[in-house]
């Protein structure tokens, strides 16, 4: 009885020893499950991993392309505006410059025309006093002449005497007027 | 111990409960995972995110965590196809009216088993040649008269005792189980059917058991799955760096 038993529970039903079919069936179950993921899930997954990660990455690259494009174009603007200053003032010396040439200039001209004017001024009222002084003596000398014929009665008709009193008279003149004049 | 054939089929126990149950494991895999991965978005919906959440556990967790390097993909579709037809084959023994792990019959764990013993010494030659059963088993840096003692044991323990525990683990653990769970149902049964009282009364306290057994079974369905992948995954990698070992 109790042999029965022990051999029935040895014979066949050793957990250990597979079961072929089983096995077989095992095989080919896996076999087609590793084909389909191969074939299908794995490239499927895959792909959305690298598309996510492709488009995180490049967000991340566009921002800091953008980040590093805005920085270049405040250094640009730096840079012209130091440029801008440094114009406006070079304009500003120059200018500046220009402007004191330009007055010196005017005053210059100014007083050559002055001293033109002034000089110009100085020949005319020389020639015209030298004209009066022509036309005086001559005028002076007939009037003079005339009064002294009539007061002294004599005939001044001889030049050369004439022409002594009238010399002498008018040197009396001008002493007198330079008396004046101190 | 051999349940009942559905179909009678050769010579042998003809197709049995736990075949129809691995056919059906890989139709619910392959099919959770084509539709959870058909629609692919940027910004997933809940399957994909289920479906991706998933796949990631097993590309990221394991795979890349033990192989590294950029070779690890490769390795992918390997681990991710055994974790998950573990783990479905295994919690079917979680299911009321299904209860029984496949992999509680021995057939189908020496099967994997084999598939990655071939795979990683496969892995070893091709990387190494020949070369790859002196790395694997002469490790570096012993001195010269330990190596008569270290040889053996390493050709022992590497490439005659790892597929046997590789598989048998995998199997025990699934047939404790159940085993467990059936003799806690039984028993249940028996205590229920007694005419004392008292003794009927006992019977609570093994339903009791039985729950926190079930529960931890439950546990270990998932964990058998997650060890038997990272165990594979070590192998690759052992065969893949076999000469910085």
């Amino acid at each position: 009885m109790n042999q029965t038993i022990i051999s029935a529970a040895t014979e066949g039903t050793n957990p250990l020893v597979p079961n072929p079919w089983e096995m077989g069936v095992v095989l080919a179950g896996f076999a087609v499950l590793f084909y389909i993921v191969v074939k299908f899930v794995v490239p499927m997954f895959e792909k959305t991993f690298a598309e996510r990660a492709e488009a995180i990455e490049g967000g991340i690259a566009k921002a800091e392309k953008a980040q590093a494009e805005a920085s270049a174009a405040l250094e640009e603007y730096k840079q012209q505006l130091t440029d801008a200053r440094a114009e406006a003032n070079r304009i500003r010396e120059e200018a500046r410059a220009e402007g004191a040439q330009i007055l010196a200039d005017l005053k210059e001209k100014a007083a050559a025309e002055s001293a033109r004017i002034t000089a110009h001024a100085h020949a005319q009222i020389e020639s015209e006093r030298q004209a009066a002084v022509v036309s005086l003596r001559a005028e002076v000398g007939t009037l003079a002449t005339t009064l002294a014929s009539r007061i002294v009665g004599e005939s001044l008709s001889d030049d050369a005497r004439a022409a002594r009193v009238v010399d002498r008279f008018l040197a009396d003149l001008e002493n007198q007027n330079a008396g004046a004049a101190k | 111990m051999h349940l009942p054939a559905i179909l009678p089929w050769g010579a042998a126990d003809g197709f049995s409960k736990q075949m129809l149950l691995v056919i059906l494991s890989v139709v619910i895999i392959a099919t959770f995972f084509l539709l959870a991965a058909r629609k692919q978005q940027l910004v997933p919906g809940k399957l994909q995110f289920a479906g991706e959440a998933a796949y990631g556990f097993v590309r990221n967790s394991i795979a890349k965590d033990i192989i590294g390097g950029k070779d690890f993909i490769k390795y992918v579709p390997l681990l991710f196809s055994l974790f998950f037809f573990i783990l479905v084959n295994n919690i079917y023994g979680a299911i009321p009216l299904i209860q029984l792990p496949s992999f509680s019959h021995v057939g189908g764990a020496y099967v994997l088993a084999a598939i990655v013993y071939l795979t990683w010494i496969g892995i070893g030659v091709k990387k190494n040649g020949l070369k790859y059963f002196k790395l694997a088993t002469v490790p570096s840096g012993v001195p010269v008269y330990i190596l008569p003692i270290v040889i053996p044991i390493e050709i022992i323990s590497n490439f005659l005792v790892r597929p046997v525990t590789h598989s048998l683990r995998l199997f025990a653990t699934m047939l404790a189980g159940h085993l467990i769970v059936m003799i806690a149902g039984s028993g249940i049964e028996y205590l229920v059917m007694q005419e004392n009282i008292l003794l009927k009364g006992t019977s609570v306290l093994v339903l009791v058991g039985a729950i926190a057994m079930y529960m931890l079974e439950a546990l270990i369905m998932a964990l058998q799955a997650y060890v038997f992948t990272l165990l594979t995954a070590i192998y690759i990698e052992g065969a893949l760096h076999a000469d910085s070992h």
